[in-house]
């Protein structure tokens, strides 16, 4: 028992170090927006300050790069939702060589560093005149980020009922209400994942982003040139922005889960309550 | 597919079968064949183009292989991205492990939110805050320095010390994540009939537990390999003139050179390192591709 008690704590030791050691520079390259000091640093504490806030609002920069990442990102959703969804349905359905050929070109995106992925998509698109800039790096990133959305729709058709589809078909539906009303309503979940995924992915993105773009910037590109020419605060204050509004995120889903779990346990033990409720009287009865 | 006919009929059929040609010809499939067509051509002036001068040749590949330095940045990305992927194995492992196994299901949910909060703020953000910590005059040499760990402050951002600690926090996670999938499925009857049997913990691991997780040691290994083989953001950020990585080499090509086909060859060589890592994964730990892409 004493030899269980050690390791326990020596895993919730590490587990909070573990935790530090992910947090911890969040919350440095945060506290250093605040700081009134040229570098980006939290020691010396020069003094609190939100000029780094102001200057990085009127940085017009920022915001033209802010515009283009949104504007790329919601291309990105709108591509790679419709292309994942359906590869999704269409490997669901076919089997054997085919389908692990198939799945084998799906993956591959996954599996290229996102580099490769932005020289080829330049390439390939400059053959046809097509000269680089945000609309190259939306096709780019929907390569791979269409393969996500794949991943995440396939997995929820294996939990789907196939009779559900034929029934309707012999009920006399039409082949578009089949899949309105009865494929996609299953699918949402997943398809909602994908969007949010697609799009948070895209926001991220660098690599591609970096060969296709052209002259325009996005958010990470932008944070990319400022880190190299002389570094000020501004972007800490951006990290701290963005940090914060990930925080709030996180706090509301958690929120949202506890509340939903909370929910579940009580409607559980009601439906408990009522069960022992009924098979009361039957005891009685049979007794 | 005649199943999909007769169920979605056959626009609907013709609609996915569409999207799904787009994406894998027009944004997969032909843009790497170009890109592999075009390693092979003369960088020209743009009249020269399809002229006379424009045929193939191994040049760009001899280019490589006639330069020691790219040589010798392509084996360093390779020896320091696996270094990179072992670390993150060894510091995922026992927290994969607690999260599955010892921890209790009630805590399992928020510890994920907070692994998860590093995981949504960009990749670039998070080795800009590891810029400012190993800064010379950073919070890391000024803590150690109070603490008398050291008596002079430490360049950190010199040599690939700093692009593995980078990266190694950049990609950490990714290596979690698979591994807790993985050993989330063994039955823990499994280890506890290995413990009643007599086995000594290391064994537990050794013979019951990593075995049932090889899918997730592929599956993260690849994806932390082929990040940090194929990272821009953190060697750039974090290295210093000394330590060069393979990525920089080719945007040199592409940027400064201006020379695509050179660059489309180096591509082409990050390419298929990666392939191949993702072959012997394969063979070494006996999964398919289906596992590592889970």
């Amino acid at each position: 028992m004493g030899a269980r008690k050690i390791s326990r704590l020596l895993f919730n030791i590490y587990v909070a170090v573990f935790l530090a050691y992910m947090l911890l520079p969040l919350v440095i390259m945060g506290g250093a927006a605040l700081n009134d000091s040229r570098f980006p640093s939290v020691y010396p504490w020069v003094g609190f300050t939100d000029r780094w806030f102001v200057e990085l609002w009127e940085d017009g920069r920022m915001w033209v790069a802010f515009r283009n990442t949104i504007g790329v990102a919601l291309a990105v959703v709108a591509m790679a939702v419709p292309i994942g969804t359906a590869a999704a349905i269409l490997i669901n359905s076919v089997g054997g060589t085919a389908r692990s050929a198939l799945y084998g070109f799906m993956i591959a995106p996954i599996l290229t560093p996102g580099a490769v992925i932005g020289i080829s998509t330049l390439l390939f698109w400059n053959k046809f005149s097509v000269p680089a800039g945000l609309h190259l790096s939306a096709i780019g990133q929907t390569s791979y980020i269409a393969a996500f959305v794949m991943l995440l729709v396939l997995a929820r058709l294996q939990s789907f009922d196939r009779a559900l589809e034929e029934a309707a078909l012999d009920l006399g539906a039409s082949h578009a209400q089949v899949v309105r009303r009865i494929l996609l309503p299953h699918l949402y979940p997943a398809i909602g994942a994908g969007a949010a995924i697609a799009f948070f992915q895209s926001v991220e993105n660098f690599n591609t982003t970096l060969f296709t773009r052209g002259t325009y910037d996005t958010l990470t590109v932008y944070v990319f040139s400022r880190v190299r020419s002389g570094i000020t605060p501004t972007i800490n204050a951006l990290a701290l922005i963005l940090v914060t509004i990930t925080i709030i995120g996180a706090l509301w889903y958690e929120i949202a889960r506890r509340r939903r779990q909370a929910h579940f346990d009580a409607s559980a033990a009601q439906a408990r309550r009522e069960e022992e409720a009924e098979a009361l009287p039957v005891a009685v009865a049979a007794q | 597919m005649s199943e999909l006919l007769r169920r979605y009929g056959a626009p609907l059929t013709a609609t996915f079968a569409a999207l799904t040609a787009f994406w894998l010809l027009a944004l997969v499939v032909l843009p790497y064949l170009y890109l592999f067509e075009n390693s092979f051509r003369p960088y020209l002036p743009v009249v020269d183009v399809g002229g006379p001068k424009d045929v193939y040749s191994l040049d760009n590949y001899l280019t490589f292989f006639e330069s020691p330095i790219h040589i010798k940045v392509f084996f360093w990305t390779i020896i320091y991205s696996s270094i990179v992927t072992v670390l993150c194995f060894a510091i995922a492992y026992p927290l994969a492990y607690y999260l599955s196994k010892v921890a209790k299901s009630a805590v399992v949910p928020t510890l994920f939110l907070l692994l998860l909060i590093p995981l949504w703020v960009s990749e670039i953000l998070r080795s800009f805050a590891w810029f400012i910590i190993l800064a010379l005059k950073g919070p890391l040499n000024y803590g150690l320095l109070g603490l008398g760990i050291i008596d002079q402050p430490v360049r950190w951002l010199s040599g690939f010390r700093s692009i593995i600690i980078g990266l190694v926090y950049t990609y950490v996670l990714f290596m979690l994540f698979p591994l807790y999938n993985a050993i989330q499925s063994l039955d823990t009857n499994q280890i506890e009939a290995a413990e009643d049997l007599g086995s000594p913990w290391w064994r537990t691991h050794w013979r019951v537990i990593l075995p049932h997780s090889k899918p997730g040691i592929a599956s993260g290994a690849v994806t932390v390999f082929m990040l940090s083989a194929g990272s821009i953001l953190v060697p750039t950020l974090l290295a210093s003139t000394t330590s060069r990585w393979f990525t920089e080499i080719i945007q040199q090509w592409m940027f400064e050179s201006q020379d695509w086909n050179t660059g489309s060859a180096y591509a082409f060589l990050l390419m298929l390192l990666c392939t191949v890592f993702v072959t012997v994964m394969m063979r070494v730990f006996r999964v398919s591709l289906a596992d590592i892409a889970k």
